[in-house]
């Protein structure tokens, strides 16, 4: 009689890995604005609360991270936005302890489209963006604060934001982060519920939502992203592991369209030594 | 090899800033000999920071330079194991470390392989050493290691075989995320690393590694001190300044390798004729025979 030996399968290859340690991550990003608050001589942050899970973190963060004296947050509706937005930033507020102060844009928007118009809602989306940052940084140079941009690694990667709006900033905690991640962490640090399960908006005109916007799930394409960025995998090898081929060739096309946003502007070399080539040192040079 | 007290000084250096950090030095070396250490041992680039890009001629140091001898004089009552920049003849750079007792250089290691992939970009900065060296401290023969060099095991491996029972490693490693139950990702990785190393070369393993925040990049910490068995005999947690003293006893050592008797059975002959070989066929270089 022949024996037969038990065949062990191997190991299923890694799924995409999305799964982090909320404490060891949170107290990084804690020791992160600390660090750069104190290095840089502000006296705190400054950022924009929406009523959404980005910017409820962040603000948790900075507040664990400096006391909440130190967090001056700013509530910005336009007169489209939903009222419950605003509740939310306020019962945020109230419960980390962090000032909020509310500054309507909607004079800023509607002047500036009087003055100069902005016909889609595209452009106004983007004039809204921007008027925030406006806000932003004029409370930034009142309070000697850092402004702190609340996008994720999801939105920055597929460009989902305004360029010199809610992509400005002087740090950005969570911009390693998927949403997903961003998920796992607000539940870990005690986001509040009515923050993180309601469906993450921009919230620039009614009923809009991001993944209404984006087509698809933040769910799907953060899975799709952690193999296409994080593990380097080409996107022929990501459609073979059951990924429709749609969805992974419009995310890279997404990602290479918005590299733009990502960077500094481009200067051309004309000079021996130029800014972004070979003058290069980092953003905390001598601090 | 002499028992030997020896404090992981894991700080976090000041980018750019030697001055400011000559005082961090000394106020570790204070406490250092508070703890009857015999000596203290930085981490890499504990003299300049790490992500110094155009900075390096700005903070390099030369034997002469007057930070350099102040670095010395803090050696007169405890030996100093720190990482800085050195220039060379040539106006070469490198990442380096040095081994300063009663006042005097006793030993420079260069780093021999400087990382430029991924988020590291050192190659193009410093210029890699050439030379890998043991040396003898007051209390026996040592070897110093910078961060990547740990990574290649014929580092430890040489040091090792020209007498070493102590391998500092200093190094700035930067934390690349975490995952759920097992914190930050890159500490046990190191840990697992310099634990073999400590086996394999039968070896005190001296591990120690910055913290802070340079731009985005954080350090991890978790410095260590580990026996030629393997066992961690001092450590620090992650990301937060410390010290630790780990006690170094020949007694160890040397039942270590007795009962693990892998440098004595160490076929360097072996190794030397095969590496010849190999160099030979990698390189397409002319076999023996041809002369």
């Amino acid at each position: 009689m022949s024996r037969r030996l038990r065949v062990v399968p191997a190991a299923p290859a890694p799924e995409p890995d999305l799964a982090l340690d909320p404490k060891a991550t949170a107290r990084i990003l804690e020791g992160f604005i600390r660090s750069e608050v104190e290095r840089t001589g502000r006296r705190g942050v400054v950022l924009g609360l929406s009523g959404g899970i980005d910017s409820a973190l962040s603000a948790c963060l900075a507040a664990r991270a400096l006391g909440p004296e130190r967090v001056y947050a700013v509530a910005m509706p336009y007169r489209t936005s939903h009222a419950g937005s605003r509740r939310d930033a306020e019962a945020l507020g109230r419960k980390l302890r962090i000032g909020v102060e509310v500054v309507e844009i909607t004079p800023i928007v509607d002047g500036f489209v009087a003055a100069a118009g902005a016909s889609s809602p595209g452009r106004l989306g983007n004039v809204m963006a921007r008027a925030r940052m406006i806000v932003l940084y004029d409370r930034s140079e009142e309070r000697a604060a850092l402004v702190l941009g609340t996008s994720n690694k999801t939105e920055l990667l597929l460009g989902y934001g305004t360029l010199h709006g809610d992509m400005a900033s002087a740090l950005n905690p969570l911009g390693d982060l998927y949403k997903t991640q961003v998920r796992d962490l607000a539940k870990a640090v005690a986001v509040p519920r009515s923050i993180r399960l309601k469906p993450p908006s921009a919230d620039l005109w009614p009923d809009q939502t991001d993944e209404g916007d984006l087509g698809f799930s933040y769910d799907e394409v953060d899975r799709v992203l952690a193999l296409l960025v994080d593990a380097r995998m080409a996107p022929g090898s990501i459609v073979a592991r059951g990924f429709s081929r749609r969805l992974v060739e419009r995310v890279a096309r997404l990602v290479v369209r918005s590299q733009f946003k990502r960077r500094l502007p481009l200067i051309a070399k004309v000079s021996t030594r130029s800014i972004g080539w070979d003058f290069r040192y980092p953003r905390d040079w001598k601090s | 090899m002499k028992p030997v007290r020896v404090a992981l000084a894991q700080i976090a250096p000041r980018l750019g800033d030697p001055k400011a950090n000559l005082e961090r030095h000394a106020a570790a070396v204070k406490t250092a000999r508070a703890e009857k250490a015999d000596v203290v041992v930085f981490p890499e680039l504990a003299m300049t920071g790490y992500l110094l890009r155009d900075q390096v001629p700005d903070v390099a140091m030369t034997e002469s330079s007057r930070t350099f001898r102040s670095l010395l004089a803090l050696s007169r009552t405890i030996d100093v194991v720190t990482g800085l920049v050195l220039e060379g003849p040539g106006h070469a750079f490198f990442n380096a470390a040095i081994y300063a007792s009663q006042g005097r250089l006793v030993h420079v290691h260069r780093k021999v392989y400087l990382p430029t992939y991924g988020m590291f970009d050192e190659g193009r900065d410093f210029a890699p050493g050439e030379v890998l060296r043991a040396f003898d401290a007051p209390f026996g023969r040592a070897g110093i290691l910078i961060c990547e060099d740990a990574w290649h095991p014929t580092c430890a491996w040489l040091a090792v075989q020209d007498g070493a029972a102590t391998l500092f490693v200093l190094s700035s490693g930067p934390t690349r995320g975490t995952r759920p139950g097992r914190g930050i990702t890159s500490l046990p990785v190191w840990h697992d690393l310099l634990r073999v190393t400590a086996q394999f070369q039968t070896a005190f393993v001296v591990y120690v590694n910055r913290v802070g925040y340079e731009d985005g990049l954080n350090f991890g910490g978790g410095s260590m001190a580990i026996d030629p068995f393997g066992r961690t005999i001092a450590s620090l947690p992650a990301l937060d300044e410390g010290l630790a003293v780990a006690e170094l006893s020949p007694e160890v050592l040397r039942r270590a390798r007795t009962v693990y008797p892998l440098l004595r059975d160490e076929n360097v002959d072996l190794v030397h004729r095969e590496l010849e070989r190999v160099r030979q066929r990698r390189f397409d270089l002319p076999g023996p025979e041809a002369d």
